[in-house]
C-alpha cells in the first residue's frame, strides 16, 4: 500500500538520505533505525508530504496519510475529550466509543491538556491517530516519555485495531514495541558528499 | 471547517485575554488621546473618526501574533496541513475566528468611545458600518501577515512593520467614511471601496496565507 | 541555449564581470553629463526661478524608485515560476537601491516643496504615496534580514512582494480619494511631459538615463555579491558535513 522508490530528501537544502525504497503493505509495520541525525524526521516529514523531496517517489491512497511527533498539537485549554473530537470533527469521523478506554484516558476525559503530565499528554497524542482513521501512519518517536504500561497498551491498540483493520505504519523509534516487525536501518542510505539536488547546488 | 472555528473561538474565551486585552487596549488609547491633544470639543469632535479607526486598526494589530504562533509551537498547524482540512480554509477560519473576538467586539464597543470624543452624532451609524465592513479586512491581512512571521522567534515587531503599510486603504477609506458622515458628506463611496477591498481580501489572501504556511512548515 | 540560462549563477558571474565597469561608466557619464547641462546650461524657470533644477534629480530618483519595486515584483514572479536563483537575489539586491532612491525623490520633494509650496513636507497625494512605497520596503527588506534559510526567505519575499504590490497600487488610489477633500488641485505638477519645455526635457531625459543605468549596475554589483555569499554559505554547508 506505500511505496517508496529511489526517494532522496533534503534537511536545510541539503540532502541527507539518497535512494531510499521500500515497500509496506496493508497490516505491516516498518520501523526505522539509525543514529541520531541521520534523516529518521527528515524522511517521515517527506513521506508524509510536509516537505518536498528532491527526487524519487512515494505514494499510498490519497487521503490517507497521517504524521505524528512528539509535537501532538495538544491544546492546553480543551479537555481530553474536546481535543480528541476536535481532530474527529477536522477529519470528518466519528469518535470511536472505546477510545478513551484503549488509551487508558477514560478518568481524565474531563481534564485540561494543561494539567497531563507528560506521559498522559504523550498518550492523548496518540489517541489522536485512533481518532482521525487514517490507514498510512508516519509515526516519529511516537513511545517518547511513555512508560513500560503505556507502551503496551499503544502497541496492542496499533497490532489490533489498526494493523487488523488494514492499516500501516512507519515507525522511527529506539525502543522495542514487543512484537516481531521488520526494520530498516537507513545508515547506509546516508547521502555522500556528491548527492546531487541541493537547493545550493547551482553555486557551486 | 467549522469545527477550527468553534475549537479557536472556544480556546480564546477559555485563555482570556481574547476579547478583554484588545478591547481595553482600544480603551486606552481613546483616552489618552484627549490628554495628548487637550479637552477641546470641537477638536476632539473633529479628529475623532480618526482617532477611532487608528485606535482599533492598532487593538487588532495586537493579537495578530498569536493567530497561527500556538498553532505552530504545538504541532497543530504540521497536523492541520495534513488533515483533509485545506489550509486555504484553515487560514480563513483563523481569521474569522480573529475577527469575532477582535473586530467584532471593537466594533460594538466604538460608538460608547465615540460618546467619549464627541463624535457628531450623525456619524455613529457610519462608525458602526464601516468597522463592521472594514475590520474583517484588518483580520483577514493581518492573518496573512502573522502566516509570513509564524517560524520567526521574534516575529511580532517585523509582524507590526510587515501589516501596517497594507492596512493604510483600509483605514483611510473607513475613517474617510466615517469622517463625511460626520460632515453631513454622502459616505457611500467610501464604505463601497472599503467593502471592495474587504471582499478582495478574503477572496485571495487564504490562498496566498496558505501558500506561505506550506512554505514555513517546510 | 534558451535566454534562461545566463540566470545561472556562474555564468551571470561570467558574463557581469565585464559588464559591470562599463555600465558604471556610462551611467556616470550619462550623470555628469545630464546633470551639468541642467543645473548650468538650461533658463530659469520663469514662475519657479532656478529652484525647478531639481528636477533632475527627483524625477528620475522618483521614477527609479517605483521600477525598482517593479523589477523586484517581476523578479518575485521569475522566482515563483522558474525557480532561478538569481532572480530572487537580484530581487534582494534591489530593494536597498530602491530605498535609497525613494529617499532622495522625498528629499529632493521636500528641498522643492519649501520655495514652492512654503513648506518641506505636505501630505499631498503623490508625497504621501511615496511614503507608504518607502514603509513597503522597508518591510520587505526586514523579512529578508529576519529569515534564516535562503530559499525560504526567497519565497516568503516574493509572496509579500506580491501582495503588498497590489495593496501599494490600492494605497495609491486610497490617497488620491482621501485627499480630493483637503485642498483641491494644490498639487504643483511638473512631471508631465508636454508641461515641460524641450530645453529641461533633453537634459532630464539624459539624467532619467544615467539614474537607469546606475540602477542597473548597481544592482548587478549587488547580486553579484549576494551570489558569492550563497556560494560561501554553500561550501560552509558542505565543509562541516565533509
Amino acid at each position: 500500500m506505500l511505496r517508496v522508490q529511489n526517494l532522496t530528501c533534503a534537511r536545510g537544502g541539503l540532502p541527507v538520505l539518497a535512494d531510499v525504497s521500500f515497500e509496506v503493505a496493508a497490516g505491516e509495520v516498518l520501523i526505522l533505525r539509525g543514529p541520531n541525525g541521520i534523516g529518521k524526521t527528515t524522511l517521515l516529514r517527506t513521506l508524509a508530504g510536509l516537505q518536498p523531496a528532491i527526487s524519487g517517489e512515494v505514494s499510498y491512497p490519497d487521503d490517507e496519510g497521517a504524521y505524528a511527533s512528539h509535537a501532538d498539537g495538544i491544546k492546553t485549554a480543551l479537555t481530553v475529550t474536546e481535543n480528541l473530537t476536535f481532530w474527529a470533527d477536522v477529519h470528518g469521523a466519528a469518535l470511536p466509543a472505546d477510545i478513551l478506554e484503549t488509551f487508558d484516558l477514560a478518568d481524565l476525559r474531563d481534564r485540561l491538556g494543561g494539567t497531563l503530565s507528560a506521559g498522559q499528554k504523550r498518550r492523548l497524542g496518540l489517541a489522536r491517530l485512533g481518532v482521525i482513521g487514517r490507514k498510512v501512519l508516519f509515526l516519529d518517536e511516537p513511545t517518547v516519555s511513555l512508560d513500560r504500561f503505556s507502551v503496551k497498551l499503544f502497541a496492542d491498540w496499533l497490532q489490533n485495531r489498526h494493523l487488523a483493520a488494514g492499516g500501516l505504519a512507519v515507525i522511527a523509534t529506539h525502543i522495542d514495541l514487543g512484537f516481531p516487525a521488520p526494520e530498516l536501518d537507513l545508515t547506509p542510505f546516508k547521502a555522500s558528499l556528491d548527492t546531487g539536488g541541493g537547493t545550493d547546488e547551482a553555486f557551486l | 471547517m467549522i469545527a477550527l472555528l468553534l475549537r479557536d473561538l472556544r480556546l480564546a474565551i477559555r485563555a482570556g485575554g481574547g476579547f478583554g486585552l484588545g478591547l481595553a487596549f482600544f480603551l486606552i488609547v481613546v483616552v489618552l488621546v484627549p490628554f495628548g491633544v487637550g479637552p477641546e470639543t470641537a477638536l476632539l469632535s473633529r479628529i475623532a473618526p480618526g482617532i477611532l479607526w487608528v485606535a482599533s486598526l492598532l487593538a487588532a494589530l495586537l493579537s495578530l501574533d498569536r493567530i497561527f504562533a500556538l498553532d505552530y509551537e504545538d504541532g497543530s498547524l504540521a497536523l492541520l496541513a495534513t488533515s483533509p482540512l485545506p489550509l486555504e480554509g484553515a487560514a480563513l477560519m483563523k481569521a474569522l475566528a480573529h475577527w469575532v473576538t477582535t473586530g467584532l467586539p471593537l466594533t460594538l464597543v466604538a460608538p460608547a468611545l465615540g460618546f467619549l470624543l464627541s463624535l457628531a452624532p450623525e456619524a455613529y451609524a457610519y462608525l458602526l458600518i464601516s468597522l463592521l465592513i472594514g475590520t474583517p479586512a484588518l483580520s483577514m491581512i493581518g492573518t496573512f501577515g502573522a502566516a509570513l512571521t509564524v517560524g520567526l522567534r521574534r516575529g511580532g515587531l517585523l509582524l507590526s512593520l510587515l501589516v501596517l503599510p497594507l492596512y493604510v486603504p483600509t483605514l483611510i477609506f473607513g475613517a474617510e467614511a466615517v469622517r463625511r458622515g460626520a460632515e453631513g458628506l454622502d459616505p457611500t463611496g467610501a464604505l463601497m471601496l472599503m467593502a471592495g477591498i474587504t471582499a478582495g481580501s478574503f477572496a485571495l489572501l487564504p490562498f496566498a496565507t496558505a501558500a506561505v504556511l506550506r512554505i514555513n512548515l517546510r | 541555449m534558451s535566454m534562461w540560462e545566463y540566470a545561472n549563477p556562474k555564468k551571470f558571474m561570467g558574463w557581469t564581470r565585464p559588464v559591470l565597469p562599463w555600465t558604471f561608466a556610462i551611467a556616470g557619464l550619462c550623470l555628469v553629463i545630464g546633470l551639468i547641462w541642467g543645473f548650468f546650461f538650461t533658463p530659469d524657470d520663469f514662475r519657479q526661478g532656478s529652484t525647478v533644477k531639481i528636477i533632475y534629480l527627483h524625477v528620475p530618483s522618483a521614477l527609479m524608485a517605483i521600477n525598482a519595486w517593479i523589477m523586484m515584483l517581476v523578479a518575485s514572479l521569475i522566482w515563483v515560476v522558474r525557480r532561478h536563483h538569481v532572480s530572487a537575489l537580484a530581487a534582494r539586491a534591489a530593494a536597498p537601491v530602491g530605498v535609497v532612491f525613494t529617499l532622495i525623490a522625498l528629499f529632493t520633494g521636500g528641498i522643492w516643496g519649501q520655495p514652492m509650496w512654503g513648506t518641506y513636507w505636505a501630505w499631498d497625494p503623490r508625497l504621501t504615496s511615496f511614503l507608504i512605497l518607502f514603509l513597503f520596503y522597508l518591510g520587505y527588506i526586514a523579512l529578508w534580514e529576519a529569515i534564516e534559510d535562503p530559499d525560504t526567505a526567497a519565497d516568503l519575499t516574493s509572496v509579500l512582494c506580491m501582495v503588498g504590490s497590489v495593496f501599494a497600487i490600492l494605497s495609491r488610489y486610497a490617497v488620491l480619494f482621501w485627499n480630493q477633500g483637503l485642498h483641491q488641485g494644490a498639487s504643483l505638477s511638473l512631471d508631465k511631459e508636454e508641461n515641460v519645455a524641450d530645453v529641461f526635457w533633453y537634459p532630464l531625459l539624459v539624467c532619467i538615463a544615467g539614474f537607469v543605468l546606475l540602477f542597473v549596475a548597481l544592482v548587478l554589483m549587488r547580486t553579484r555579491t549576494e551570489i558569492r555569499a550563497r556560494r560561501i554559505r554553500a561550501l560552509e554547508a558542505r565543509a562541516r558535513r565533509a
